[in-house]
């Protein structure tokens, strides 16, 4: 088996008949995350722990009773989910050094299925971003910057500047993560995602990015940014992979009372032949201003793919799409404000040595531990939470809300069955364009397609669909009804089989697989 | 002078009794050792949530019914904040917008002019009671200058019940505030135990001129019993008259009462211009309530409360019980008031009853004016009384039977205090307190009087 292969179909079967063990599997992607630490896509690599829980993964293989399709695979958590006796920093100062006494649910329910945690996944600080450029352990790379295809497209702008330079972001916050799926370091990773987090890295990553439904995986344990928004992130080199994850995740919570209490029953996705009986919305809001051309192309070659092979495909419109950046930010810094009040020096996480008053030593820790971002967005928050300003500003971004949420509801109301969008306005910038605008300016222009899934709790998925001019990864986004991820996921199949993605080439992988498994190799590509 | 007319108003933070906490499943007891019942989320550590108790929410819909409440059937939780040591998450979870139950009542009684014989009855209006977390406990360290936190206390649930401002003095304010604290206890709701900070009262206070509007009301916080309820209304109303009468103006703030001075002082501005951004708690679905009308069909009863069954169980609130013994036993109203207001005293009035012939309207005499007093003087509980109720009874029954005269019975009674053993017979022999019924007997003994006394035998009949 190869670092490259698909989760379901390939590795499990290939830990399951013994062609690979858990320990080699784990081994190699220690090395390969070695060998391309300046991706900087890990915070924090679990070695031991890592090592230790693919030998006892390797033992129950031995006895033929593995604890499912998961156990042995090696993953990677995003570090803003809590890994008890694994430092958790949220990319902070405020939370360098932090151990915590307890796992998040679903960290807990991936380790508890076998899988190898191999370690924690850099991210903008506290989520907040949408590069992954913005934390104190200094931005992720993409992978895709080292790539053939990327190289092969890329035209120096003067012979002094090197490849070095040149690098393009992850996109954000999940970049971590999407960068070390994308880099084959693990096979599935842990995202967030509350305005576009997951789906958005995915798309740059040229991965599969999965929003689930809001209440459907517990969100316990997940550093909250703004806990009516938030979920767990789910991303995988395919969508089977996804929906592996998806089973194994979702459910029920005693510990989160937000997560709906219905059963879940974990599903097998069916391979889609007919998609004659699909109707397919394509919001005319989404092809927004700054929508690269490249991509609208792409997003039309989609929507007529779909309707050559038989799918319905209509114009639907979602007219309060325009305030929804507003509108987050209002709810969101108002969140942020709230859920960063805990972090003040006393019980845990960086405390400043400024002595001389309670107050004092609260307003320094929290100007030490924080970034300017997270501080930028708690000073805007209480301002909106002001008595003054409370109607004006948080009641209103409420009511608008609802009516962000009710387009969705009108247009699935009117017989269409998935929306059909682009993920990102381009492909992915290079990091000395992209820092040439504040946080701010970025996240309001790269969340603007992702954001309404947010706002209305609705799954959305980023599948990966064709390279840009520049060699890079170009992804397009399916959005559901509530819970209905089985059909979004399996239409999102159909079309990932239709669209047949690129596999990154990258030197350091091709390195790493060839050798031991030579036998291997031919399988080892879709 | 024109007259003053004062006007108060509580709030009362009342904790729940319960082994668990508001939000969390650590434990709740009293006087553990520091920071040891407190839980991931107590502690406010990042990614924890809240997960409401449902015995919390029971203790507020019986609380809300004994006090004639109408029970909302939705209410919302949110999320009050402001920094301080003892409040970890820096906010605190309580039920601003809607509470869990609104526009009650709660009728209370006090004497006429310290006689017990003249009671009036008042009532006082309950605005509304609503769940919320409690704080952890601060410790100032002046000396080393630092501070102790103590999270124990941290999220143990709370009812906040809000007393409108129809009472007039602290005689009022005290007596509103037992009747509370009877009914609490009475439902188990909360052990109300003031010393023990399970029922803490804050008073807010104004007088104004008849047919002005209300005047500036001050908060008067730090009152560690229903006595000094009384003594810091009383102080506060009569500081602000003379504020007034002088020419001053009333400042709406936050002052402390001053136990050992009998005053109220004011306390560092720490509410006063406070902005607590009020959000609504979005880790907290709303409260949903149901009764027997609203109740789905096929729901698992473990996973609703029912209003209406809840009603059903309440037991006899002290009006109630009051109401029967002043019926079964034919005594004064006055006397059930005593009863119910001391620990224990009307089961023991109610066990002696039993236990002898002696009329409960003559045996409610011995309890209140005998029994209590001693009890009161040497500041014992009905728990730990030397003389049980059936020492008592035996002593009445002795009396009831004419074998002694009630003098003697009250000098038994003293031996019986002494807690020595012995039984009433015993004391009575031992002291020779027999009454004499043989009338033969009585006559010698006279005889023998007056034949020892002939001078003044003649004197007295001679005029």
């Amino acid at each position: 088996a190869a670092l490259k292969d698909r989760l379901r179909s390939q590795v499990s079967a290939a830990l399951k008949e013994g062609r690979v063990t858990p320990t080699e599997l784990c081994q190699r992607c220690l090395a390969l995350i070695k060998s391309t630490k300046f991706l900087n896509a890990y915070i924090t690599v679990a070695e031991e722990t890592a090592l230790k829980q693919a030998e006892e993964s390797e033992e129950r293989y031995k006895r033929g009773q593995p604890l499912g399709i998961l156990d042995g695979i090696p993953i990677a958590v995003k570090d803003n989910f809590n890994t008890a006796g694994i430092e958790t920093t949220c990319a902070s100062n405020m939370l360098k050094g932090y151990i915590s006494p307890y796992n998040a649910t679903v960290v807990q329910k991936l380790l508890d299925q076998g899988a190898v945690l191999l370690g924690k996944t850099n991210l903008d600080e506290f989520a907040m971003g949408s590069g992954s450029t913005d934390g104190v352990f200094g931005p992720v790379r993409n992978p895709w910057s080292y790539s053939k295809q990327y190289k092969e497209k890329s035209v120096p702008k003067s012979h002094s500047e090197d490849e070095e330079s040149n690098w393009v972001i992850t996109g954000g916050s999940s970049g971590g993560s999407a960068a070390a799926v994308s880099s084959f370091t693990c096979f599935a990773a842990l995202g967030s995602d509350t305005g576009g987090s997951t789906r958005n890295p995915a798309a740059h990553c040229g991965v599969v990015g999965l929003k689930p439904t809001y209440g459907l995986i517990s969100r316990h344990g997940l550093i909250p940014l703004v806990n009516s928004m938030d979920v767990p992130g789910i991303l995988t080199r395919c969508v089977d992979d996804a929906a592996v994850l998806l089973g194994s995740l979702a459910g029920h919570d005693p510990k989160d009372s937000t997560t709906i209490q219905d059963d879940f029953k974990p599903f097998e996705l069916p391979n889609l032949t007919d998609v004659s009986k699909l109707s397919i919305g394509i919001p005319k809001e989404y092809h927004v201003p700054g929508l690269s051309s490249e991509i609208l192309a792409i997003w039309s070659k989609a929507a007529e793919l779909f309707k050559n092979a038989g799918a319905k495909v209509v114009e639907v419109s979602l007219p309060h799409t325009r305030y929804s950046i507003v509108c987050y930010h209002v709810l969101c810094t108002a969140e942020v404000a709230s859920n960063m009040a805990r972090f003040d020096g006393l019980e845990y996480g960086h405390r400043s040595d400024m002595k001389d008053s309670t107050e004092s030593m609260y307003a320094a820790t929290r100007r030490e531990g924080f970034n300017d971002v997270v501080r930028g967005r708690i000073l805007s928050g209480n301002y909106f939470l002001l008595k003054q300003n409370y109607e004006n500003y948080f009641v209103k971004a409420q009511k608008v809300r609802r009516l962000i949420a009710n387009d969705f509801v009108k247009v699935f109301r009117s017989g269409v069955d998935i929306l059909l969008t682009p993920t990102t306005l381009s492909d992915a910038a290079p990091y000395m364009e992209f820092i040439q605008e504040d946080n701010r300016t970025r996240s309001a222009q790269d969340d603007i397609l992702t954001q309404a899934a947010n706002m209305a709790g609705l799954p959305a998925i980023n599948v990966p669909t064709a390279l840009s001019e520049r060699g890079l990864p170009v992804g397009l986004q399916f959005i559901g009804r509530s819970f209905q991820e089985k059909q979004l996921l399996t239409v999102a199949k159909w079309f990932e089989k239709q669209v047949q993605f690129p596999v990154i080439q990258l030197e350091e992988v091709k390195r790493h697989d060839s050798g031991v498994f030579q036998h291997q190799k031919s399988a080892s590509f879709s | 002078l024109a007259p003053w007319i004062p006007v108060v108003g509580l709030e009362i933070h009342a904790q729940i009794s319960s082994n668990s906490k508001l939000f969390s499943g650590s434990q709740v007891q009293f006087a553990a050792p520091p920071n040891s019942l407190v839980s991931f989320f107590d502690a406010s550590l990042p990614g924890t949530l809240p997960v409401l108790n449902r015995r919390c929410v029971e203790a507020a819909v019986m609380t809300g019914l004994a006090l004639n409440c109408s029970i909302n059937k939705k209410s919302l939780f949110d999320r009050k904040h402001y920094f301080y040591a003892d409040l970890p998450a820096g906010y605190q979870i309580t039920q601003q917008r809607v509470p869990i139950a609104v526009n009650g009542s709660l009728s209370y009684s006090l004497c006429i002019d310290n006689k017990m014989s003249q009671m009036v009855t008042k009532t006082v209006r309950i605005k509304q009671i609503q769940l919320e977390q409690d704080s952890g406990k601060s410790l100032h360290d002046d000396t080393r200058s630092q501070t102790l936190v103590d999270l124990n206390r941290a999220g143990v649930g709370l009812m906040e019940v809000v007393m409108e401002p129809d009472m007039c003095c602290g005689e009022e304010a005290a007596a509103a505030v037992r009747e509370l604290q009877l009914i609490l206890q009475t439902l188990g709701s909360s052990q109300a135990v003031m010393a023990e900070g399970q029922l803490r009262v804050d008073a807010n206070v104004s007088v104004h001129h008849p047919g002005e509007p209300y005047g500036v009301r001050t908060e008067v916080k730090n009152i560690n019993s229903i006595r000094f309820l009384a003594k810091a209304v009383d102080y506060e109303i009569q500081r602000q008259i003379e504020e007034l009468e002088n020419g001053g103006t009333i400042l709406n703030e936050t002052r402390a009462f001053d136990s050992k001075l009998g005053c109220t002082v004011p306390m560092r501005d720490k509410e006063g211009k406070q902005d607590y951004r009020f959000m609504p708690e979005p880790n907290l679905p709303p409260l949903i309530l149901y009764d027997a009308k609203s109740l789905p069909a096929n729901m698992n009863h473990q996973q609703v409360i029912n209003i209406d069954w809840i009603h059903e169980r309440l037991p006899d609130l002290p009006s109630v019980k009051r109401e029967k013994l002043v019926e079964q036993y034919g005594i004064l109203p006055e006397h059930s008031f005593t009863l119910l207001n001391e620990d224990g005293l009307a089961e023991f009035f109610e066990s002696v009853v039993k236990q002898t012939q002696m009329k409960p309207k003559k045996v409610i005499g011995w309890i209140l004016n005998d029994l209590l007093s001693y009890l009161k003087q040497h500041s014992l509980t009905v728990k730990e009384s030397p003389v049980s109720s059936s020492l008592l009874a035996d002593l009445l029954n002795l009396l009831e039977k004419k074998e002694i005269s009630s003098t003697a019975a009250k000098r038994v009674l003293v031996e019986l205090w002494k807690g020595e053993g012995k039984t009433p017979l015993e004391i009575v022999k031992e002291q020779k307190l027999e009454l004499l019924q043989d009338q033969k007997e009585l006559e010698q003994i006279c005889q023998a009087v007056i034949d020892g006394q002939e001078n003044e035998v003649i004197m007295m009949v001679l005029g």
